[in-house]
């Protein structure tokens, strides 16, 4: 089936898995869940690395054709946020960020009215701004209008696998947004993400049920297979539903 | 309500009545809960619940590799002054020993960062005994400046503070406050603190919250284990962390489990706390609240602490030194706080961890940020 590849900034993505860099075992198995999972994005908290370490330094672990997504992981406020990216794109990390913005330690609840205010700043000095939100209409539109590249709405609490628990409200943002929308946070299962490509999501970004898998390796490729097959799923459905509303007509007919 | 009046609440909680109508039944059901409430908690604190150890255990690794991942993470002590003024009958800086008591300059501070640095450690966590005297606002505010030109991220463990000076700290580049209430049974509290300011219960108690209203993104809190009742302690440092955890949500907050080490210990506790239970108050913690951070310090042998990487424990001190002045200083080493029982290298702890399929985190903040 023929699919458009997905752009983000000046860079196209024919893999819609989105990976991150959190809770793997071993640095080592991050190359190895890379290469199953044909993931082309991955996300890494900029306070994790450590360039001055060859070991320890997690950037020596993504192949190059990879894209690095930094992320703010860690800031609690706008202005962190905007340091960390900063300090990200001077280190070499490209012009990509996700904006994590949580001053909540409990439910790892992002701040949408800072992650809004680091949107804004960041766009405008020409990077390519992926915010991570709770999925709220009106926010999703200001963003845009602030130069998101993306929004990522999550489907539940960073960490908790209990899947998209925030269905209605991720649909909302997925009907009427003019940017792509990467689910991010809470899918636990690959049948979560294919649920999520299925309602029309652009992509999903996915790292603890990876991460903590027994086998990552395998469940990135488990995941690889369910993003493609939600998403086959979707252009499928978008096909028949045309063909739907041109049978309809001739109950009104009568009236031409 | 402050947590001083919710320990009061407690005061004539019949808590031997309520272990003894423990059933296994009640034990399981607490284990099947998504969501435990305070006195759930104390049911997995309960001996019958010590018969169920691999079922909660179970329970307990999933949820910590959820919330944490297959991490480690590692820091080293600090200790820049032994001078103290409290007679705390447990403890090695009690101003009645006569120790050589010692303070390290900046330069010395310097000299101990660079020999920790050089292990690799990125966390750091700076000491003192209490002796506002001799350590000042105005000294420790110099060591903070002097160890963020070595670390990543550097936390304090040093006698309580009122918020603003907590907040002097803070922006001076203080990232976390460990604080412990070494025992909650007011009575007893007194007993074990016989002179200095440590014997204001009240003070110390309120301690963590201060530190977290003066925007400490971490607090640490504990009981030393074997002072008291060892359960009802326990019971109330998951509390106190619960407390803190529900007004100050900007603020994590982990729990350390000190205990008396018998064997290398003059002071002999009441209430010894044994491997078995020492398990089972890590464990119920993890079902109690899973986000929670748990350190386990070098008072713990080799054997206990990798045994612990998959029972919830998150954060290792490695390659430690308890005595003012013992990184750089071999020669004229001074007798420690306490005596370490796991003597390994950082490289050693780190490769115990990755053997045991965990990795090592080095750097988790960067307070450059």
């Amino acid at each position: 089936m023929s699919d458009t590849a997905l752009t983000l900034g000046e860079k196209t993505f024919t893999n819609r898995l989105f990976t991150g860099t959190g809770k793997f075992a071993a640095n080592s198995q991050i190359p190895q869940m890379l290469a199953a999972s044909g993931s082309e994005m991955i996300t890494v908290a900029l306070r994790r690395i450590d360039l001055t370490s060859e070991t320890e330094n997690i950037l020596n672990f993504i192949p190059n054709t990879v894209t690095l997504l930094p992320n703010t992981s860690g800031a609690r406020t706008a202005e962190q946020a905007v340091r960390v990216a900063r300090i990200a794109r001077e280190a070499g990390c490209g012009n990509f960020i996700k904006i994590e913005v949580i001053t909540d330690s409990k439910y790892l609840m992002p701040d949408n009215y800072e992650t809004l205010k680091a949107t804004e700043i960041l766009a405008e000095e020409g990077f390519v701004v992926l915010p991570y939100v709770l999925p709220d209409l009106p926010l999703a539109k200001r963003l845009e209008s602030a130069g998101a590249a993306a929004i990522m709405p999550l489907g539940a609490p960073i960490g908790t696998n209990r899947g998209l628990e925030t269905k209605p409200l991720l649909a909302m943002l997925i009907e009427n947004c003019s940017v792509p929308v990467i689910v991010d946070a809470g899918i636990g299962l690959p049948s979560q993400a294919a649920a999520a490509m299925e309602m029309g999501a652009d992509a999903v970004l996915v790292n603890t049920a990876i991460a903590t898998a027994r086998d990552p390796e395998v469940m990135g490729q488990a995941f690889d297979l369910a993003v493609r097959a939600g998403r086959a799923a979707y252009l499928a459905e978008s096909a028949e539903t045309s063909l739907t509303a041109r049978a309809s007509s001739p109950l009104t007919g009568f009236l031409d | 309500m402050s947590f001083y009046e919710i320990v009061q609440q407690y005061q004539d909680f019949p808590f031997e009545d309520f272990f003894a109508g423990i059933s296994a039944e009640e034990v399981h059901q607490v284990v099947a809960k998504d969501t435990l409430q305070p006195l759930d908690f104390l049911t997995l604190l309960s001996p019958e619940a010590a018969n169920h150890l691999e079922l909660i255990a179970e329970k307990a690794n999933r949820l910590t590799v959820q919330y944490f991942g297959r991490t480690i993470q590692l820091f080293a002590p600090l200790y820049i002054s032994n001078y103290c003024s409290n007679q705390c009958i447990y403890c090695g800086f009690n101003t009645s020993n006569s120790i050589k008591r010692r303070k390290l300059n900046l330069e010395e501070i310097d000299l101990e960062a660079r020999a920790i640095a050089e292990t690799g450690i990125q966390h750091l966590l700076m000491l003192t005994g209490e002796a506002k005297a001799v350590t000042p606002m105005e000294y420790l505010l110099e060591a903070v400046a002097c160890l963020k030109k070595h670390f990543a991220s550097v936390s304090i463990e040093i006698f309580p503070m009122d918020t603003d000076e907590y907040r002097q700290m803070q922006q001076a580049g203080v990232d976390g406050l460990t604080l412990f209430q070494e025992t909650y049974n007011e009575e007893l509290y007194k007993q074990v603190h016989l002179r200095g300011k440590k014997r204001d219960y009240r003070y110390r108690l309120d301690g963590p919250e201060r530190g977290a209203k003066a925007g400490m993104r971490m607090v640490n809190i504990g009981a030393l284990l074997g002072l008291g009742e060892k359960r009802s302690e326990f019971f109330f440092t998951g509390l106190h962390a619960d407390y803190l955890d529900r007004r100050y949500i900007d603020t994590e907050i982990s729990i350390s489990l000190p205990r008396f080490n018998p064997a290398d210990c003059e002071f002999q506790p009441d209430y010894p706390v044994d491997d078995r239970t020492f398990v089972q108050f890590l464990l119920a913690l993890r079902l109690f609240q899973p986000r929670f951070g748990v350190t386990v310090s070098t008072r713990e042998n080799a054997r206990m602490r990798d045994n612990l990487i998959q029972l919830g424990a998150t954060r290792f001190s490695a390659g430690v030194c308890t005595s003012v002045g013992g990184y750089s200083m071999e020669e004229d080493r001074d007798p420690p706080q306490f005596e370490i029982t796991d003597d390994r290298s950082v490289v050693q702890v780190a490769e115990a961890i990755s053997a045991h399929g965990y990795q090592t985190i080095y750097k988790d903040w960067d307070r450059g940020i």
